[in-house]
């Protein structure tokens, strides 16, 4: 499983880890059971901040999506929360790839469907909601 | 004041000479947080280092390391005690070999951690009998951080600590101050004027302009809260005076109209969406951008 968040894209990078767990779980790149690297490893690989990657995991846990096992580390989670997340996004995915296939039809280029999405998220995020 | 935090300026002055360095500056740095302290050259940066280290006398305002006062003499034998501190300069004895250096700064400081001490000779790969003069900058950079990263110090400050370091000599410093987070107890106070590292590495940010802190906060709460609303209008963009907190700055330009926001951006499209602009953009801003928004321009 590779990490790669990028620090200068003004989106937060527990944010960017986030979504790549939850993206490597939805591709079958990350099972269920499976263990994550630790927060002192992936940050020195990453050469980002540990309470960055302390954070990221802790919201995971919050959503139920690992487990932090004291002292073991972390661990993707094996309930049936994370296999729901996985149909909830596979369904997601079908969407987008859809309306992504309307979008190329019209002659939308991908950098302009990117800027799409990112304003929408922007748009719809409630500015602060991701604050502990 | 309390003692909440590791290092806590408030209205801080500093005058030299008629030139005043730092005008007002108010920080509060949490304990074990790497704290960028961002600011072009001549902003002020290395001036608060010096009073924060009791190497130069506040003209008015206070500054406080551990909860004790910078500017009394005992209590910044102890801070000073207490703290590794890098300069820009990377103050050496040139003289010196690289081990003669660390066998001389070892007796300075009881809590002298041995073990880290072997762990960064051999990671940075620092030539032990080579004389400091013959050091390449890189080296030169890697021996002071080690000389302060052994101490078992507390806090670590660090005035521009890749300045003049290559892109791959810039990552091991990142790396080893990131590890270093990792496993000690300590907090990271370094001022920098590279916008990259910052974003890459800290978790709280200070930018700092003509001597006054113009952003302050969590660096993943400026990057949620921060946005750019653009409107775009059928004819010339109105001149609309937003009620809405939060606008950092509204340029108009042409059928254009930007505005910055630093928080509360639902507020400010509600008040945007009623001038009936054609489209509306709301684009997440990087701290690059907030940086040059928010400091002044070449005089």
């Amino acid at each position: 499983m590779m990490f790669r968040p990028n620090p200068s894209s003004g989106v937060p990078i527990y944010l960017q880890l986030m979504e790549q767990v939850k993206h490597g779980i939805e591709t079958g790149a990350l099972r269920p059971g499976e263990q994550l690297p630790g927060i002192r490893p992936l940050a020195e690989e990453l050469v980002i901040n540990p309470n960055t990657v302390a954070k990221a995991y802790r919201e995971l846990e919050h959503e139920g999506i690992i487990e932090l096992r004291h002292g073991a580390g972390a661990f993707v989670s094996a309930t049936a929360r994370a296999k729901k997340l996985t149909d909830k996004l596979r369904a997601g995915q079908a969407i987008v790839a859809a309306a992504m296939e309307k979008l190329r039809a019209r002659g939308v280029t991908d950098e302009e469907i990117r800027r799409l999405f990112e304003a929408e998220l922007a748009g719809l995020a409630k500015p602060g909601g991701h604050r502990e | 004041m309390s003692d909440r935090f590791v290092i806590e300026t408030a209205d801080l002055r500093k005058n030299y000479d008629g030139v005043e360095a730092v005008r007002g500056l108010s920080l509060q740095v949490s304990g074990g947080s790497i704290y960028g302290f961002l600011g072009r050259n001549g902003a002020g940066k290395t001036t608060t280092i010096k009073v924060l280290l009791g190497m130069a006398r506040p003209t008015s305002g206070h500054a406080r390391v551990f909860g004790l006062p910078a500017d009394a003499e005992d209590a910044s034998v102890e801070i000073r005690g207490r703290t590794g501190f890098v300069s820009e300069e990377k103050e050496l004895y040139d003289y010196m070999t690289v081990e003669e250096m660390i066998r001389f700064t070892a007796p300075f400081f009881p809590r002298w951690r041995g073990d880290l001490e072997q762990r960064y000779v051999h990671k940075f790969e620092l030539p032990l009998d080579r004389k400091v003069k013959a050091l390449s900058r890189g080296m030169r950079t890697k021996l002071a951080l080690l000389l302060a990263l052994c101490r078992g110090a507390e806090l670590l400050i660090l005035d521009e600590p890749t300045s003049g370091l290559d892109p791959a000599m810039t990552e091991e410093v990142l790396q080893a101050l990131v590890s270093h987070v990792a496993s000690e107890e300590m907090t990271v106070f370094f001022s920098s004027h590279q916008i990259a590292e910052v974003d890459q590495i800290a978790d709280h940010v200070a930018i700092i302009d003509r001597g006054r802190a113009v952003v302050t906060g969590a660096l993943d709460d400026l990057r949620e809260n921060f946005r750019r609303i653009q409107l775009v209008f059928d004819g010339d963009a109105p001149e609309p005076a937003f009620r809405a907190p939060g606008v950092v700055r509204v340029r108009r330009k042409g059928r254009v109209l930007t505005v910055l926001s630093s928080a509360g951006a639902e507020r400010i499209l509600d008040e945007a969406r009623a001038l009936n602009p054609v489209s509306v953009d709301v684009v997440p801003v990087t701290l690059k951008e907030i940086f040059l928004e928010t400091v002044t321009a070449e005089d």
